[in-house]
């Protein structure tokens, strides 16, 4: 299991390579990777991502830990960048490994329902016009009713 | 303590962190010691149900008590991913 927060920019394949090369006995990979969205009007500059040092790595290896214990991974990733990011630039990805695709894949979408609700970032969206914190939505709670 | 606040919250009270001696029993009793200090707190604080709170770093509730607490953080719902 491998947590990074960091601030420096990733290169998503990259990071698939070497978790796939780090994977023994596992025969299916699901990989997701979050990006910058702009906004409707399509004049984002920048998205500034603030984040909790400390809480922020605790509470991502207890959501992948408690993914570990629920399906029969052979490992996971999850990547998390904070600071400034531009539009298109990769914020996040989770990668999991796993026997067979299914555990893989119900994992990955685990993952990313507790990430949304549960790990402490919050984001600003950054326009020449002024700038807006992004509002958490109910469906991204109601959702984690499923697990 | 220490109290930290993040996003909105941070902004609206104009700092990251600070260090409280307070006697508050919960969650609760804090907020209504730090809304009776400034107009800030007050205006970071007024609807409650757009908060969340953090115990060391774990998330709680603003009726868990302080007892043993060394960190309470402040923030709007988190929005990862």
């Amino acid at each position: 299991m491998r947590i990074i927060v960091q601030d420096a920019p990733f290169d998503p394949g990259e990071e698939l390579n070497s978790f796939v090369a780090a994977t023994k006995g596992a025969g299916a990979v699901v990989t997701f990777t979050g990006l910058v969205r702009d906004i409707a009007s399509g004049d984002l500059d920048v998205m500034e991502i603030e984040h909790y040092p400390g809480m922020t790595e605790s509470a991502l290896n207890s959501i992948a830990t408690e993914a570990q214990s629920r399906w029969a991974l052979a490992d996971v990733l999850v990547i998390h960048r904070y600071g400034r990011l531009y539009p298109q630039d990769p914020i996040m990805m989770v990668a999991t490994a796993s026997r067979h695709r299914k555990a893989a894949f119900e994992a990955a979408e685990f993952l990313m329902d507790y990430l949304k609700s549960r790990a402490p970032f919050w984001k600003k969206e950054i326009t020449k016009d002024g700038s807006d914190w992004v509002a958490s939505k109910d469906e991204d709670e109601d959702v984690l009713k499923r697990w | 303590m220490e109290v930290l606040y993040f996003a909105w919250v941070r902004e609206r009270i104009g700092l990251p962190k600070e260090r409280i001696e307070t006697g508050a029993e919960t969650v609760a009793d804090l907020v209504k010691d730090l809304c009776a200090r400034e107009e800030r707190y007050a205006a970071a604080f007024a609807d409650l149900t757009a908060l969340r709170v953090a115990l060391d770093q774990e998330l709680s509730s603003f009726d868990a008590p302080l007892a043993g607490v060394r960190e309470v953080a402040f923030f709007p719902p988190m929005t990862g991913g």
